[in-house]
């Protein structure tokens, strides 16, 4: 279900585009959040005919979505998403994220645009923006979860995850010394010499590994990654505030 | 505990020492009400003095003489800034007693030891703060320096919040304040007072700015999140306009006097905040434009246009004084208004001069006024003590504080994307310091219309006492236990602290994709109209060009660069593979021939780096500190431990936040984070541009190649093109891209580039490899040469790498791209000369 609406507001989005005249704005909003929860999904068109509208209710009556984010914020993220998208196809491809002057004034940030493709895929369409995005929401310490609900994107392991593979690159599941090589070098300037590096990325897979008291590879897997990570509030450095 | 007694040791000889001096001088002169700060009036006694000792007959030529009356008021003044900074410099000779205690509630305690040394010597205190010294000098450089070094856009993204909490908190904190210490003197709280409602308001009203100076020397040891920082800051600075106009506002009304205070005159008094506040305002736009019109053109005086800074916003704000408008305001947006154009228009070294000057001036004149701030306390003549009074004010202040933020918080979150939540809130609230503003205002109070006058300006003393010193102190802790979001702390593995700094680099990115501020429309418009106008007026033509231009250009060129080697390579290597298939081989030593005969420095560079770099990082390094870890002792591990987490300490690249939003008194450090910038600029366009032709390349399926036929394949180019001009000409179909290709982005490690994976085409695997080896940044004229040639060689090479450094902007720019658009032999006439590759002579090679 869950993939079908998302799937059908795709569409919905992509159609938009032909038809720009009649759809001006797209909202959806989740009756309850934080939570993910069986939530009824209320499209407004401005201008549109019932009948569009009968068929999102009717297709979203109970929908499940994994993103946490709420209503508002989700129609701001659309209108963002809508000006990334400057040609109005209805999904960005990476040039639309280098296109963001900031961005390549990041030492990561070309990893953090990676971060938005899944393997195989050349574009990223809205919910699956949304669905990156929300691992940086902000976490209520009070929220109760039960164990049948999906973990929601924002969830600390989650989080970890996400950190973990803007790493691991070929998705190994392990941090292999040329990755983290390359991360160092993004993030350190130029003025760190070859060895130094070395030097350092050496030790840092060496302190992971000892942390975890695990095999002596050359490389940190997620659990080491994990546990040298343990003392970082995750939590709190991971979330953005208006993405709440 | 000794290493505090050692400085204040030191600190009272050496002002023992200093103080000797002016006293001895005030001694000679009998002057017994010497007032240091009044320069405004110093002719005359030294003119007196300068006839008087005329008088006497010479009798021989004096070889020297004693001329101490003549520089008597100026080496006053210099003399006392000495000793000021002095202490400045005790105070922060000793980082552990700093990081506890502020630094300005250390100078108002080393101005209390300066006082008393004074009063010790005189049994008066001769020296004070004066309003006048205090509006005249001392405050505009402090806010001349806020505003130029304003973070603009933060400042404007919260200036709704800013203004809400400057004009109606500080209304809401006056008129509280006043009303309820007149009902509690109603009540009989603080004994036999004569002082009616309008005194009390008017003493609310000079109380209730929370002060810059003080705000700022606290909040900038606290490290805060910036939206808190900017509200706080940005309200204490423009209420301080505020409440100097209700002051001004309160005070008319004493003097009229309660009967005559009638509807009309109220109404004048709310039009006459209005007037003087947005008249300031304006004023101080009025002269940042002409200076941002005069720095167009004062380029052949390089050497003084720093000091038309400083000459113009003095001239705005007396500008605004003498028109009894807000000068403060006006001095604010004077600096807040020319920033920009100045920083652009002017050269870089006056930029830099400004940027420290205007520093040294704030920064100079924020310890004077804590110093003086601190001696004007030890005066017997000024106190005068009702503890009701002083102790009902402090606890008004403090809980009207926290309810009108919290209600303005309250009012304003109802409408903010972003809520202020409560802990910050809280940190607001506690931040209200007042300063020297309010003293100022204080002493200003005409004591024959007020009787209180001193009890008054001994509360003030009080309350900012208690603000800067008490409040300052506890504000860190209170951060810290309240966990507001803040600079991170200690790290203690490594990878953490790469990840910590990975965080703000992370959340950074998001931000900027999510498009944190919005898009707001007004903002947009004003962009646009900026753009449009103000730019085109207030830059300079060579300036305007330089500056946007830039990004965009080199953006698109590397996109058509890219894409016109793609275009080419595609269709070179499948016609090659078309034609001969056993040219497979071939191919790739001929491309390597010639690869190597015209570029032999860079192929031997190539594989000289190549070979090194896989050595030591396959080999050398692996087992060499493998084995030193194993074997080595726990010292020279820790030590080593040690070394590497300095060297990330060091060179960890800053988050744009811990720079480009922090406005700090003391310190600046532009020009490094501009480097910065511009060194990871340059690298992730090149990854770009490397990624895209890599994951071009490598995916490229080499069955559809070999199918295609010319034709077919030239259709298929058009096709992509009339596709891509659809949709407008900065993007391209990637349609043929793989995923693979997202994740080969490293620039300069390669290890997550698998050679052979996806390659199918050996022709274009050197190249692929050959940018990578000249990092950008490492790049000049001579490593891009060769790589011309080679193009006049190899018709295949793609025209980029002439472009590889981002200075290299050409207007030839677009040549590769018509090529890419439109190949056919009719584009030859359009054809640049030397370095483009022409697609006629695909012949040669077919």
């Amino acid at each position: 279900m869950e993939t079908a609406l998302i799937k059908y507001l795709c569409r919905f989005i992509k159609n938009k585009n032909t038809k720009t005249d009649n759809l001006i704005l797209f909202r959806y909003s989740f009756t309850e959040w934080p939570d993910v929860k069986e939530s009824s999904i209320e499209a407004t068109f401005l201008q549109k005919s019932s009948r569009h509208r009968l068929m999102l209710s009717s297709l979203t009556q109970s929908a499940v979505l994994c993103v946490s984010v709420s209503s508002s914020h989700l129609l701001r993220l659309y209108e963002r998403f809508e000006s990334l998208d400057r040609e109005n196809r209805g999904h960005l491809r990476k040039e639309d994220f280098q296109a963001v002057r900031e961005l390549s004034m990041n030492p990561v940030g070309d990893r953090i645009i990676g971060s938005f493709f899944s393997p195989g895929q050349e574009t990223v369409d809205f919910p699956s923006f949304v669905q990156v995005l929300a691992h940086f929401r902000h976490t209520e310490n009070d929220r109760i979860r039960d164990g049948a609900q999906k973990e929601p994107a924002n969830s600390t392991a989650r989080r970890l995850k996400f950190v973990f593979q803007l790493y691991d690159q070929d998705r190994d599941g392990k941090i292999s010394r040329a990755e983290l090589l390359q991360v160092l070098r993004e993030m350190l300037g130029m003025q760190v010499t070859e060895e130094q590096l070395q030097s350092i990325a050496e030790r840092a897979i060496q302190e992971a590994n000892q942390e975890a008291n695990q095999d002596k590879d050359d490389a940190i897997s997620f659990d080491e990654f994990r546990k040298s990570m343990e003392k970082v509030n995750i939590d709190h450095k991971m979330s953005i505030r208006f993405l709440e | 505990m000794s290493g505090v007694w050692r400085p204040a040791l030191f600190l009272c000889t050496l002002l023992l020492a200093v103080s000797r001096g002016p006293t001895w001088a005030r001694t000679r002169t009998n002057d017994s009400s010497l007032n240091l700060l009044k320069t405004e009036n110093p002719t005359h006694p030294v003119h007196g003095n300068g006839s008087e000792s005329g008088e006497e007959p010479i009798t021989t030529l004096p070889i020297v003489s004693w001329l101490w009356e003549e520089v008597k008021p100026p080496y006053l003044v210099a003399l006392w800034i000495l000793v000021c900074w002095l202490c400045k410099l005790v105070i922060e000779a000793n980082h552990h007693v700093t990081e506890f205690i502020p630094e300005s509630a250390l100078l108002i305690c080393s101005g209390f030891i300066l006082g008393g040394m004074i009063w010790g010597a005189d049994k008066v205190q001769t020296f004070r703060l004066t309003p006048y010294d205090f509006f005249h000098y001392f405050l505009p450089p402090i806010i001349l320096d806020t505003g130029y070094s304003m973070p603009n856009k933060l400042f404007f993204t919260n200036l709704g919040g800013i203004l809400i909490h400057a004009i109606i908190g500080t209304c809401w904190n006056a008129a509280s304040l006043g009303l309820s210490l007149w009902g509690c003197q109603i009540g009989g709280a603080m004994g036999d007072l004569n002082v009616g409602l309008l005194q009390y308001l008017l003493f609310g009203s000079l109380i209730a700015a929370v002060d810059p100076v003080a705000v700022l020397a606290v909040f900038e040891q606290v490290h805060v999140n910036e939206v808190l920082f900017i509200m706080v800051f940005g309200e204490s600075l423009l209420n301080d306009g505020v409440t100097v106009v209700l002051f001004n506002v309160f005070n008319a009304f004493v003097t009229l006097g309660g009967p005559r205070i009638n509807a009309a005159e109220i109404i004048k008094g709310i039009i006459s905040f209005f007037v003087v506040a947005f008249g300031g305002s304006l004023v101080g736009f009025v002269f940042g434009l002409l200076f941002a019109l005069l720095s167009r053109c004062t380029k052949n005086i390089q050497i003084i246009e720093p000091g038309f800074l400083f000459i113009l916003g003095y001239l705005a704000y007396l500008t605004a004084e003498m028109l009894s408008l807000s000068a403060i305001l006006s001095i604010v947006f004077f600096g807040v208004c020319c920033q920009k154009y100045i920083n652009a228009n002017m050269d870089e070294n006056s930029v830099r001069t400004m940027k420290c000057a205007v520093k040294v001036f704030a920064n100079g004149a924020e310890t004077m006024i804590f110093v003086f701030l601190g001696i004007s306390a030890i005066d017997k003549s000024i106190w005068v003590w009702n503890t009701g009074f002083v102790l009902l004010t402090l606890l008004f202040i403090l809980i009207y504080r926290f309810m009108g933020v919290f209600f303005l918080t309250w009012f304003m979150n109802l409408t903010r994307l972003v809520p202020i939540d409560y802990t910050d809130q809280v940190i607001m609230s506690y931040g209200g310091l007042r300063g020297a503003v309010a003293y100022g205002l204080a002493v200003m109070l005409d004591e024959a219309k007020i009787e209180e006058k001193k009890l008054m300006v001994s509360t003030t003393l009080i309350v900012v006492y208690f603000t800067v010193i008490l409040q300052g102190v506890t504000m860190k802790p209170l951060v810290k236990w309240l966990k507001v979001k803040r600079a991170a702390s200690a790290e203690k593995t490594l990878i953490e602290k790469v990840q910590n700094r990975a965080f703000e680099h992370i959340l950074v990115a998001i931000e900027d994709i999510s498009g944190q501020k919005g898009n707001n429309y007004l903002r947009n418009k004003w962009f646009k109209f900026e753009e449009n106008w103000m730019s085109r007026i207030l830059l300079r033509p060579s300036v305007r060009e330089r500056q946007d231009k830039v990004f965009n250009v080199f953006h698109q060129l590397n996109l058509k660069d890219a894409m016109s080697y793609v275009v080419e390579g595609e269709r070179r290597g499948s016609l090659e593979f078309i034609r001969n298939e056993s040219a497979f081989v071939d191919f790739k030593k001929k491309f390597g021939e010639d690869m190597t005969m015209s570029m032999p420095d860079i192929m031997a560079d190539m594989s000289d780096d190549r070979s090194a770099a896989s050595s030591t990082r396959k080999e050398s390094v692996p087992s060499v500190s493998l084995e030193v870890h194993e074997q080595a002792m726990r010292g020279t591990r820790a030590a080593e431990g040690l070394d590497s987490h300095h060297l990330l300490q060091q060179h960890l690249y800053k988050g744009r936040k811990q720079h480009r939003h922090r406005y700090s008194r003391s310190h600046f450090d532009i020009n490094k984070d501009e480097n910065e910038i511009q060194e990871i600029f340059q690298r992730t366009m090149k990854s770009r541009l490397e990624s895209f032709k890599s994951g071009k390349m490598g995916v490229a399926p080499p069955k559809t190649i070999t199918k295609h036929t010319r034709k077919e394949q030239q259709q298929k180019l058009q096709n992509k093109k009339s596709k891509s001009r659809l949709s407008g000409d900065e993007d391209f179909e990637f349609s043929e891209g793989d995923s693979a290709s997202g994740y080969d982005t490293s620039f300069p490690v390669r290890g997550g580039y698998r050679p052979g994976a996806g390659i199918e085409n050996p022709a274009f695997m050197p190249d692929v490899d050959l940018p990578l080896q000249i990092p950008p940044w490492l790049e000049d004229v001579d490593s891009v040469a060769p790589s011309q040639r080679a193009q006049v060689r190899l018709p295949w090479t793609p025209s980029n790498l002439r472009r590889l450094s981002p200075l290299r902007i050409s207007t030839r720019s677009s040549d590769s791209f018509n090529l890419a658009e439109a190949p056919g032999d009719h584009q030859d006439d359009q054809l640049p000369p030397p370095p483009t590759p022409p697609p006629h002579r695909d012949g040669d090679v077919v």
